[in-house]
């Protein structure tokens, strides 16, 4: 179901724009320890008007403002972080592809490791149950069985 | 006239299914075997019926009747007929036609083929079957008619929507439905179970074929989703974590999870209850899959309402099958008697772990795309959930899952020995360990989960050869053994090591392509080069094309290895008039064994260069490689005789007559 119109492309339609890259050649930065860190940084922030698109990959206009910015403030001297809380202060936790720790996203990162072991917990119970279940009594045998049974017996030598 | 008639074969379709919702239950009831067959009959012609509107809407594409409002939105006149058949399913009211079609498809499959299933069994999947096909044939009729008619007819239609128009998305939607449709077979022997309180070993070997054919569909459908965005989307990626994409990776994870416990049942009579709910589960998925993707809940919660009758309709859907289901089974459920006991340590342990991994990251993506969802509607707070997300989330719990592959199949039931079998993986484990340590020492120590992950996807490549490896005694070193062992080992014990070995593959991929792919990002003249991983392309010159309903310019880029010519690239952009100018970037792509050079284009600048981006994905097709052999061990599995011949009717005793 990928297929689905993303809305990246809908936007550049209505434009009548057309198709614009990811990261351009006039974005990059000279210096490449700088601009390995505005990709890894880029790659984590959303572009807010497409589909769970980070802006890294993301061919909206605004993706490109973002990604300028946030090369404009590494360019300024701040750090990885520093450059993160910017951008959040600016256009709020939604710009985050990985929401920070928090109250509101505590059941969110807490899910995985709660439901593994709700499972675990599930299959220790349903086992206990069971060895704890009466075990099936045994049914003696009926007298035509034990007939046969020793018939069966029998038939072999000595009974090995 | 064409467009009424389909129309009409829906609503007649809608009758029948009418009837079938109702009469078998009856019949299955009362034991009355007039109203059990009935079913067959009524699946039959629901089939018919549903072909009819199927092809009275594929005849108003291909004849490009435009008063149809369907066939104008979405059609044009120029465009390849190929196109105009895909167009039917390219829209939302088409693809829930196709969605029916083939649930009709599947309902016809059973009604025929069904004949060893005892017969108020039959007859209740079959009814079950019929309340899907109820709901869905009124959600088209009064939701979504795709016969509906314009008053004023348009002289030329609006085209279909460009990133649509391409040979991956012919194939795409069909497979990924009859994966989500081949699920409600499952979910509806489950029901079907439910309804009758009773469930034995036979009813997963019945349930197994259809659980099997559905993953397999599901499995290409997504692989083929995958390759899609990768070559048409224009920037490389595989996969993004989208919802759209978690949508149909929900109920794979699932229809997987089922496809193993469906083992445990139909061999020690085990894990009854969990089969049945994990059949309804993947069911339900696949119809959230279905529905919220067609709703446009996923990208906004304002899509939804833009269309209130539509959202209301599914949410209404939605409650009454997975609601219903889940309080059938609440209900029922302990009526099921469990069956065989087994050791912690033992193939059925090691297919449980399976499961909980499995289940435990469906629920996990599950988790990851709707909370952002709920948190709005619950606090108006916006946040996202990426690919970083998803990334540290679920890479972890598909960790033990993939080591555990190996030891899965070595296991023996009941009560397995670990030790024995870590013993019989050594060589499996040698294996990895220098596929580790190679990729460690070639890469230094730069990244810890590279060398790891091909460490891991080796050992489950391996895991899977020594499973072959012992069972056909390939130690005795003699033909004549192996030949006759080979000869007599089951299909699905083949099918079982080649999809485990496939997944090793996929994994492979995915870790070479992100890990060790390079990328350029750089705007070239005509006659300049530039160079990727040791290859040269040369950027010889612009060219314009007209295509049947585009205008194209192509960018001709000639590749050299160490000086010789190895192939040419030809990127482009393509323009389409009849959508306002819309314009897609076709990326080029350059083969090297299972390697890929990727070229796509970007603006033309002021001064005659133009931007591309070009990148070097080594071992990339490894991921959809590995899905389509998958896929293929799936088939052999199903190609076993035991599934093909069907379950064993319950033995008759035999009463031994006393002589005369």
């Amino acid at each position: 179901m990928v297929w689905t119109v993303r809305i990246v492309l809908v936007l550049l339609a209505l434009l009548g724009a057309a198709p614009l890259h990811a990261v351009q050649v006039d974005e990059i930065l000279p210096d490449p320890v700088l601009e390995a860190r505005a990709r890894e940084i880029s790659h984590d922030l959303r572009c807010m008007v497409c589909q769970n698109q980070s802006i890294d990959d993301s061919e909206a206009p605004l993706a490109r403002d973002l990604r300028l910015l946030v090369r404009e403030r590494l360019k300024a001297g701040d750090s990885d972080s520093q450059v993160v809380d910017f951008m959040v202060a600016r256009y709020g936790e939604f710009v985050l592809l990985k929401p920070r720790m928090s109250w509101h996203t505590a059941v969110l990162w807490g899910a995985p490791l709660a439901i593994l072991i709700a499972g675990l917990l599930a299959i220790g119970f349903s086992v206990l149950r069971r060895s704890a279940a009466p075990p099936a009594p045994e049914v003696a045998l009926s007298e035509a069985e034990r007939l046969k049974l020793a018939a069966i017996a029998g038939s072999q030598p000595d009974g090995a | 006239m064409i467009a009424e008639l389909g129309h009409y074969a829906l609503v007649l379709a809608l009758a029948l299914a009418l009837i079938q919702s109702w009469s078998p239950v009856v019949g299955a009831r009362k034991r009355d075997v007039a109203l059990m067959k009935l079913a067959d009959s009524t699946a039959l012609a629901q089939f018919a019926f549903v072909a009819l509107a199927f092809a009275a809407l594929t005849y108003c594409y291909v004849a490009s009747d435009f008063s149809v409002a369907n066939v104008y939105e979405n059609s044009h006149t120029q465009m390849p007929l190929i196109y105009k058949f895909t167009s039917v399913w390219g829209n939302h009211e088409g693809s829930m036609l196709l969605w029916v079609l083939i649930l009709a498809i599947f309902g016809a499959l059973v009604a025929l083929f069904g004949g060893n299933l005892p017969a108020p069994l039959k007859a209740n999947v079959l009814a079950v079957q019929s309340w899907i096909a109820s709901a869905f044939y009124l959600f088209i009729l009064l939701t979504s008619n795709p016969f509906r008619r314009l008053a004023e007819v348009p002289v030329e239609g609006r085209d279909l929507n460009p990133i649509l128009q391409d040979f991956g998305l012919a194939v795409h939607p069909p497979m990924l439905y009859l994966g989500y449709v081949g699920f409600s077979i499952a979910f509806s022997f489950a029901v079907a179970a439910l309804i009758e309180g009773r469930i034995d070993a036979a009813w997963a070997r019945w349930v197994r074929p259809w659980t099997l054919l559905a993953w397999m569909c599901l499995t290409l459908g997504i692989a083929m989703g995958s390759y899609w965005a990768y070559y048409e989307l224009g920037w490389g990626g595989f996969w993004f974590w989208d919802p759209v994409e978690n949508a149909s990776l929900m109920p794979w994870l699932a229809g997987t999870a089922l496809l193993h416990s469906a083992v445990v049942m139909e061999k020690r009579n085990s894990l009854k209850v969990w089969t049945i709910l994990l059949a309804i589960l993947t069911f339900s998925l696949s119809l959230i899959g279905t529905f919220l993707v067609r709703s446009g809940v996923l990208t906004s919660v304002h899509t939804f309402s833009n269309d209130p009758a539509r959202g209301l309709f599914i949410l209404l859907i939605l409650m009454v099958f997975i609601g219903g289901s889940l309080a059938l089974f609440a209900w029922r459920a302990p009526l099921l008697k469990q069956g065989g006991l087994f050791a912690p340590i033992s193939r059925e342990s090691a297919l449980v772990f399976n499961n909980l991994f499995l289940a435990t990251a469906c629920a996990t993506v599950f988790v990851g795309t709707l909370y952002p969802l709920v948190l709005e509607l619950l606090t108006g707070d916006k946040i996202s959930v990426g690919a970083p997300f998803f990334n540290l989330t679920f890479g972890p719990l598909f960790v033990p899952l993939l080591i555990a592959v190996p030891f899965g199949p070595l296991l023996a039931w009941k009560r397995g020995d670990l030790y024995g079998v870590a013993q019989r993986l050594l060589a499996a484990c040698a294996v990895a360990m220098v596929g580790l340590a190679a990729v460690f020492a070639f890469e230094g120590a730069q990244s810890v989960l590279a060398p790891f992950g091909i460490g891991l996807a080796l050992f489950v490549m391996a895991g899977a050869v020594t499973d072959i490896a012992e069972r056909i005694d390939l130690r005795s070193m003699s033909i004549e053994i192996i030949g006759r062992r080979a000869a007599g080992l089951p299909r699905s014990a083949w099918g079982t090591a080649v999809a485990h070995f496939a997944l090793g593959v996929t994994l492979m991929g995915l870790v070479s392509a992100s890990t060790w792919g390079s990328e350029r990002i750089i705007a070239l003249k005509p006659a300049q080069t530039v160079t990727i991983s040791g290859y040269d392309l040369s950027f010889d010159g612009m060219v314009n094309r007209d295509g049947p309903n585009y205008r194209e310019t192509a960018a001709h880029f000639t590749v050299r290895k160490s000086g010789s010519v190895i192939g040419i690239m030809e990127p482009s952009k393509r323009v389409f008039p009849s959508r306002d100018g819309m314009s897609t970037s076709e990326a080029a792509l350059l083969t090297r064994g299972v390697s890929q050079l990727y070229l796509s284009l970007g603006d033309n600048n002021a001064d005659g260069s133009i931007a591309v981006r070009l990148y070097h994905k080594p071992l990339v097709l490894l991921i959809w490689l590995g899905a389509l052999v998958m896929a293929l061990g799936g088939a052999l599995s199903l190609s076993d005789r035991r599934l093909r011949i069907g379950a064993p009717k319950p033995a008759t005793r035999i009463v031994a007559q006393p002589a005369e």
